[in-house]
């Protein structure tokens, strides 16, 4: 520990420290501002940086610890948040101009709880404009870099995040994944990324972009990390209907259990097909191997409709999109455009000034999806077949307690790479997509790096509510295959 | 040509829950705008919808008093469309699978009974207020009060089976009498807790298939559906005889010109885009709830008049005004329960003390004592009428105010025979010309005695007890 | 399969989206392309497959009819891009 930076520590170990009063929450969180004040002009992870409010926060922090206090396990540690979190009193922009004013009069559920941890928050994540998106290009602030290589993309939508956990401008974030939107971008930033199953973590206060998919998650540098922020994050709200009333285990304690006799299963349509780069098929076989030498078991699965994933999802979130983010037409908060002379100019104005080129595709083939003479052709169909995926994982973890797969088909490309073709940046999320769709949890976790040094993760999949596992697989994989999770950026 | 008339009618009812729909802002009417509100009534980002299960409670009351299939699951689905006064820019609202399905209401028309079928029953949230600033014709601006928004609604939809606007009038209001019975909506036409929208067609009779209807929007009571429904009705068969069409199209009735008129809106807007929310899980409704809520379905009006005739031998006409609202025909039983003697008698006093009665200002003892003193012939019909507005006045029980006024009237035999040979004795002329045959003297006579008696005499008995002795 | 010009204008007007011309074009021809793709699940026999409207099975939980009142209605108010005595304020209908 005394070699390494203050910023470079794990999010379990920062806490440690501050709990043992070796650092002050002030020492701890300034250590982050400088580095993001150092970094983040080069990595543009952040959308809004908090120094006056992360101070305070510390010092608050500070103040109850010496009075004996500690608010909980987080307790003057810097964790930050992606911008689709309502923060009340500063704004959360969801990377959109159609927001990029709005102050919330509310804290989202994982808000509070994340500061009710004790954890300080030294600003908001970028991010795709409304979480749209695979590469954070589509923000209305900007693209973020890949620390690991600033002229690439660092996935997305959570790119903001994976990014900051990645150049250690903070110790943990928290991100949302609707197609693969946290577990991307960790797996393409060196870092752990987990969706949980849906219903795990309430989604109240946190924008929606499809409400049947989207789910908030963790994004860290260790498993144990990860694990620790689930376990904060996770629980029944009751202001969110789809939240489920389930205890929360010890996640924690899971990634450390051993894995002699887990059975791994390998969805063989994962591994055909020539999209998939052999450098990351070579490294999720590594992961797999770092399994086996363990003690767990290999089992070929089938999931048969995994082709039709895609299809899938660019009709049922775009469909659900379309109708969340009809509420942003300029009447009560966000961007209005200016000189209208009627109201449905003003709002047909506002939506085209206010949404990006990304924002709008979507939402006209969701409107499309949804509209009279095509829902039963469109939506209705994907309804169907998301039924039809829903089984196929089913049936597979009949045979499999965990799934192994690659999390992205190739590591991170350069930025404007895939922006001129939609459906090519699409076909990033070919492996993440369907376990949205089903509903079941996944995580990313870093298992090896291309011949440009550019991070490849690894996908566990399990059944729902089964996260226990994915930590258990995930805590063996890193073991065996320690590798580095802090980009080499300097300031 | 002859003309058939088809008629259907919506209702959307406002229901009596504290709460909104899907959030914890109050429903109260009349408060400042904006002040019944928060993030999640006003559509603000990320926030989310939570069923209240008050609503759901009355939705299932109301059909099971309708005789509807309450369906075990029903899904909430969105109507997506942009107005001002919709936040979320959709109404979560009940599509394919609503709450409750084919049920009927029993309306009595022409002497007879006839069974008006419900489609559908279903739940769905009120939208906001949109004032036009200034001039409606120059109105730069338009002001959106969300208070109203996430009001619990039902919408009732009945079947095309009313044939003429009395039938669509008499459905209303027992629909209206039913709602306020079972307590889910107070049923306030002008305040907008009961609205309605008919559809209404014409088409030649003996033709099966249904003519072109339009739909007719902005009655704000029972008597304008009536009269929108004649008016519409007349306007159709007129241009179908001048050889137009009928155009399916909504019409605003407008009840100072006594018209319908088009509202020309482009029909391109309403594509509604129906699917499943998301945000909520399907509604579940268990055998359980369901015989739970059953059991706290009270008497309905059908039941009750008939009951109330059958009981107390009153006409059903009677009884139907007494049944008109609950409060008054549990009034009248709690009357008739203290003093039984003339039924009828008590029926007519509640109904022309209803408002006093439907204040709480009178209580069932004070109409009990009335009649039963009447019957006794202890006071007169007017002195009852006085002591009752005594009543009301000064809030003192009926009996200690016909003492204190002095108002009982003399009805025994000996004190009138007293008053009357007095007066007799008084008058000896009178007396021989009645005896010779004036009989209009018979009613000088009982002035006298009311006059000698400070008008405490019972008129009636006293015309008696002067007969006898005049013979 | 090609979505028409039409169509796409059709689609912008009930999403409340103006477009210029050549953005329409161009949304166009995209939008024809992921269609096409997503075509695909028609080679699927779906018949007697009941759809997924919801990812959780149990049925939507309920709220106690209370009132809590949110209590700040210039926080509700304070976000809106034009206000006028405590009502936001837009331009007027405009029927065309």
């Amino acid at each position: 520990m005394a070699n390494v930076p203050v910023h470079e520590w794990t999010l379990l170990e920062a806490a440690r420290m501050v709990r043992e009063k070796k650092i002050s929450s002030r020492e701890l969180t300034g250590a982050i501002l400088a580095r993001i004040e150092a970094l983040d002009p080069k990595v543009h992870a952040y959308i809004t940086v908090l120094p006056e409010i992360a101070a305070a926060q510390a010092a608050a922090c500070d103040e109850e610890q010496a009075k004996g206090t500690l608010r909980g396990p987080f307790h003057g540690v810097p964790v930050g948040l992606k911008d689709i979190f309502c923060t009340r009193g500063v704004r959360t922009t969801c990377g959109s101009r159609i927001l990029h004013d709005f102050i919330p009069p509310y804290d989202a559920c994982v808000t509070e709880k994340v500061l009710a941890a004790g954890a300080v928050v030294p600003g908001k994540h970028n991010m795709d404009e409304f979480a749209m998106g695979s590469s954070t290009e589509t923000s209305f602030f900007g693209a973020t870099r890949n620390p690991w290589d600033l002229s690439r993309i660092p996935g997305g939508s959570s790119g903001g995040t994976a990014a900051a956990v990645a150049a250690a401008m903070c110790f943990a974030g928290v991100g949302t994944d609707t197609g693969g939107s946290i577990r991307q971008p960790a797996s393409l930033c060196g870092v752990v990324g987990v969706k949980p199953t849906y219903g795990r973590v309430s989604r109240y206060g946190m924008i929606a972009f499809a409400s049947s998919l989207d789910q908030g998650g963790p994004i860290a540098r260790t498993v144990a990390d990860a694990a620790a922020l689930l376990g904060v994050i996770a629980g029944y709200d009751r202001r969110d209907s789809t939240c489920v009333d389930i205890p929360v285990p010890d996640y924690l304690a899971a990634a450390e259990r051993p894995v002699k006799g887990l059975r791994v299963g390998l969805p063989k349509e994962y591994y055909e097909g020539e999209g998939l780069s052999p450098e990351v098929r070579a490294a999720v076989e590594k992961a797999l191997k770092a399994l086996t030498d363990q003690g767990a078991v290999v089992v070929e699965v089938s999931l048969p409709h995994t082709s039709f994933a895609l299809s899938t999802y660019y009709l049922i979130a775009p469909a659900e999109a379309s109708s969340n983010l009809a509420r942003y037409d300029g009447v009560r908060y966000g961007h209005r455009a200016e000189g209208a002379s009627g109201l449905i100019e003003m709002m047909s104005r506002t939506r085209a000034e206010g949404f990006g080129d990304e924002v709008k595709r979507r939402i006209m083939i969701g409107t499309y999806a949804l509209s009279a003479g095509y829902y039963d052709a469109f939506y209705g169909k994907a309804q169907k077949v998301r039924t039809l995926i829903r089984g196929d994982f089913t049936k597979a973890f009949e045979a499999a307690d965990v799934l192994l797969t690659p999390t992205a088909p190739t590591p991170a490309f350069r930025l404007g790479e895939k922006t001129g073709d939609p459906l090519t940046m699409y076909l990033s999320d070919i492996y993440t997509i369907p376990c949205n769709l089903a509903g079941i949890p996944g995580i990313s976790v870093p298992c090896g790096f291309s011949s440009e040094g550019l991070p490849i993760g690894a996908q566990l999949l399990s059944k729902s509510f089964r996260e226990e596992t994915l930590f258990t697989a995930a805590g063996a994989i890193e073991r065996a295959l320690p590798v580095r999770r802090v980009a080499p950026l300097e300031g | 040509m002859a003309f058939e008339t088809v008629i259907g009618l919506e209702v959307h009812a406002q229901l009596s829950t504290r709460s909104k729909i899907f959030c914890a802002c109050s429903t109260a009417f009349g408060a400042p705008p904006n002040a019944n509100a928060c993030p999640v009534c006003t559509g603000m980002p990320g926030v989310l919808p939570v069923l209240n299960r008050k609503a759901v409670e009355c939705t299932i009351r109301t059909a099971l008093a309708t005789s509807c299939t309450v369906q075990r699951r029903s899904v909430f689905a969105r109507k997506n469309y942009f107005y001002p006064d919709l936040p979320k820019a959709y109404q979560i609202s009940q599509y394919e699978l609503p709450v409750a399905l084919g049920g009927h209401v029993d309306i009595e028309v022409d002497g007879g009974t006839k069974r008006i079928g419900i489609t559908r029953i279903h739940m769905e949230e009120d939208a906001g207020k949109l004032v036009h600033e200034g001039e409606f014709a120059g109105a730069q601006a338009s002001l959106a009060d969300l208070n109203r928004c996430s009001v619990p609604l039902m919408e009732i939809v009945s079947e095309p089976d009313m044939r003429t606007p009395e039938e669509g009038g008499a459905y209303l209001r027992r629909l209206h009498d039913i709602l306020v019975y079972l307590g889910v909506c107070d049923g306030n036409m002008e305040e907008g807790s009961f609205r309605c929208d008919a559809n209404v067609s014409v088409r030649p009779v003996g033709q099966v298939a249904f003519g072109t209807k339009a739909e007719l929007k902005n009655m704000n009571s029972f008597r304008n559906v009536e009269k929108a429904l004649e008016y519409e009705i007349r306007r159709q068969v007129e241009l179908i005889e001048d050889g137009g069409k009928v155009v399916q199209e909504t019409r605003l009735w407008d009840a100072n010109a006594g018209v319908t008129v088009s509202m020309r809106r482009k029909e391109e807007a309403h594509d509604y885009r129906y699917f499943p929310d998301p945000d909520l899980l399907p509604l579940i409704v268990d055998d359980s709830w369901v015989e739970e809520l059953r059991t706290t379905i009270p008497e309905m009006p059908a039941e009750k008049i008939a009951r109330l005739a059958r009981q107390y031998g009153i006409p059903r006409y009677d009884a139907g005004i007494l049944a008109s609202t609950r409060a008054l025909a549990d009034f009248f039983e709690a009357s008739a329960a203290i003093y039984g003697g003339n039924p009828k008698t008590t029926a007519n006093e509640c109904v022309h003390w209803k408002d006093a009665v439907l204040a709480g200002t009178l209580s069932p003892e004070t109409i009990a004592h009335a009649v039963e003193d009447r019957e006794r012939g202890t006071i007169s019909a007017t002195a009852s009428k006085t002591l009752v507005e005594l009543v009301l006045s000064t809030g003192k029980p009926f009996r200690t105010l016909r003492d204190e006024q002095g108002l009982t009237q003399v009805s025994d035999t000996s004190s009138l025979d007293i008053l009357v040979d007095k007066v007799l004795a008084a008058s000896p002329k009178e007396v021989e010309g009645y005896r010779a045959g004036k009989a209009g003297l018979l009613s000088f006579f009982v002035g006298q005695v009311m006059k000698e008696s400070r008008g405490k005499a019972n008129p009636k008995m006293v015309q008696e007890v002067l007969k006898k002795r005049l013979g | 399969m090609a979505i028409t010009r039409e169509e796409v204008l059709h689609v912008a007007r009930l999403a409340r989206l103006s477009l210029p011309e050549a953005e329409a074009e161009r949304l166009r021809e995209q939008l024809s392309a992921i269609l096409d793709y997503v075509k695909q699940l028609d080679r699927l026999d779906t018949r007697d497959v009941v759809p997924t409207s919801h990812a959780i099975e149990t049925g939507t939980p309920f709220r106690d009819d209370v009132v809590r009142p949110f209590g700040d209605r210039e926080a509700l108010l304070a976000n809106a891009p034009d206000r006028l005595n405590d009502c936001f304020r837009v331009p007027r209908i405009i029927e065309d």
